[in-house]
């Protein structure tokens, strides 16, 4: 009920804010380009695996230009209140900490979410040429997911400082950490390598790309989603021995 | 000795190396409106912020309403309407959004919660600009808005944070009025540094400073205790020399300084100079320009309660 409520407040605000319309229209124009640009490589080289391929390249854009704007749409999640006070007001109403968490988390999501209807142009395809659903919803599914894990992420860095621009950057930190901390393999022996490996965010999102749903893959962001939760709540929980601000 | 609805005892609470709270014991009953006076950094928002239920203390005892915070956390915060210093808002959300997302955090039913927004609109004074965005508002208004958050959900206890801080002398009227029709059977425990504001509202007050309880009492007994004189403030027209020296010889009068143009003349706590001055002016035919009674500010009166054993941390 008063996650709802405050699910609501947060949509509301996102909706009348002008970075919620700026963020997602640079996202589907985005998508909307490659998506063009996708299509006439495949239709130029022609003959190759249109389905998979496509959607492939498709998908890891997408990741990407949601790496660049979600913790632009996560900075203000608790920072924002914390730098009105307003966050100290919903401490003092009958709510729990892990109520003020998941409705902040829902909106955010919600409103990725609606970013991420860009279902359109596969439905364009589908009048001109046979599309399989299968890798489709894969690859949603797994944008989806990731798109929650990089919310979490941004919700909990948020949850840490009064300032926006400050948490902005650090989930970038955090994220671009999560992203290339196995890009350099070759240097790394063969332990390391095994003990980072796991945590590799983006690989996860790979085998999505492909088409393939993997439930260790899909395990994987869930906990990474559930981590970053909890951390949020030790972030709020800290005003016990570090005050309001 | 009426109901407890807030109780307090040896209460601390340290953040890291700093101890922002010392040991503070009182309590306040049903239907009283303190003060809770202390200069800045006394403890005063720490101690309100343990009460409304944003953190626990580091140790003692709180009960709100015969309920301890620790256990009941939920019910301790239905029970009280908080009112932090500065009055957060949302700029975005209008007066009566906003009221309506309160009455949802504070858990009021459905079916009651138009009839609650409406009640704490018309109390506050709200009607007119429910439509408004709060940001849009007066900072007078959005002291309202606030109110009107802690008024939601009918709470028998108001804990209000410096709520008249960066007023104007107009709005400070309005809101201590709007405080006192408010009070009626609520218990309010408000923070204030500011004298006249506890005079005019409170019959009992509680002085901190340094995280310490410096004094408890009625206005009055405060006054009382650390030896109160009265200030009275003179612009006259009148040979200098002359108007000192006819000041000076009024009963109980004590010290004459010259402040600028004016006189500021200290007379003992009984009797009224600032009458006798006003009248040994008239006698002598001079034209008075300013004549006031300066109550001392609290500075004064708490800096002699904490003595000299403790400096109030600035």
């Amino acid at each position: 009920m008063t996650v709802l409520a405050l699910a609501a407040k947060e949509l509301e605000l996102y909706f009348t804010s002008f970075l919620f319309y700026a963020l997602a229209s640079v996202f589907l124009v985005l998508s909307g380009y490659y998506f063009c640009t996708n299509l006439s490589f495949f239709v130029v080289m022609g003959g190759m695996q249109l389905q998979r391929g496509l959607w492939q390249y498709q998908f890891l854009d997408m990741q990407q230009r949601l790496l660049v704007l979600l913790p632009l749409l996560t900075m203000r999640l608790f920072a924002e209140e914390r730098k009105l006070g307003t966050l100290e007001l919903l401490w003092t109403y009958p709510v729990r900490d892990v109520e003020i968490i998941a409705g902040k988390f829902i909106a955010c999501l919600a409103v990725v979410t609606l970013m991420l209807a860009t279902a359109v142009y596969p439905l364009m395809l589908v009048r001109l040429y046979p599309v399989a659903a299968g890798p489709l919803v894969a690859g949603y599914l797994g944008l989806w997911m990731l798109a929650a894990a990089f919310v979490a992420c941004g919700l909990f860095v948020s949850a840490l400082t009064e300032n926006q621009l400050l948490a902005g950057a650090a989930t970038y930190g955090v994220l671009l950490f999560f992203w290339v901390v196995t890009w350099n393999e070759a240097a790394m022996n063969e332990v390391t390598r095994h003990l980072l490996l796991p945590f590799s965010l983006f690989d996860r999102f790979y085998t999505f790309a492909l088409g393939a749903v993997d439930t260790g893959n899909v395990s994987y962001l869930v906990l990474f989603t559930a981590a970053f939760l909890c951390f949020t709540f030790f972030a709020l929980d800290a005003r016990r021995w570090r005050g309001v601000r | 000795m009426g109901q407890a609805m807030i109780e307090v005892r040896d209460l601390t609470k340290t953040f890291g190396a700093v101890e922002a709270v010392r040991g503070i014991s009182f309590r306040v009953d049903m239907g009283e409106i303190v003060g809770f006076l202390g200069p800045n950094g006394a403890g005063k928002t720490t101690t309100l912020r343990i009460l409304a239920g944003i953190f626990p203390p580091t140790s003692g005892e709180v009960r709100i309403a015969g309920r301890d915070p620790a256990r009941d956390p939920l019910a301790c915060r239905r029970a009280v309407g908080y009112f932090p210093e500065y009055a957060p808002f949302y700029p975005d959300l209008r007066v009566e959004g906003y009221l309506r997302f309160v009455a949802r955090m504070k858990r009021i039913p459905r079916a009651e919660r138009a009839r609650a927004v409406a009640r704490v609109l018309a109390s506050c004074g709200l009607d007119g600009v429910a439509r408004r965005r709060v940001g849009t508002l007066s900072k007078g208004y959005r002291q309202r808005v606030g109110l009107a958050q802690a008024l939601c959900g009918d709470p028998p206890i108001l804990i209000l944070d410096e709520p008249t801080i960066g007023l104007d002398p107009g709005q400070v009227v309005e809101i201590r009025d709007l405080v006192r029709a408010l009070g009626g059977s609520r218990t309010v425990f408000f923070s204030s540094h500011i004298l006249s504001e506890v005079e005019a509202l409170c019959e009992r007050v509680i002085v901190v400073a340094g995280g310490r309880l410096v004094g408890e009492g009625t206005p009055r007994e405060l006054a009382a205790r650390v030896g109160r004189r009265q200030r009275v403030v003179l612009r006259v027209d009148g040979p200098p020399e002359a108007v000192a020296a006819a000041l000076a010889a009024l009963p109980g009068v004590e010290r004459v300084a010259r402040e600028a143009d004016a006189f500021v003349l200290e007379a003992a706590a009984d009797g009224d100079a600032t009458r006798a001055a006003g009248e040994a002016m008239a006698a002598r035919g001079w034209t008075i320009r300013e004549l006031r009674a300066e109550t001392p500010d609290l500075e004064q009166i708490f800096l002699r309660l904490v003595g000299d054993g403790e400096q109030p941390r600035a």
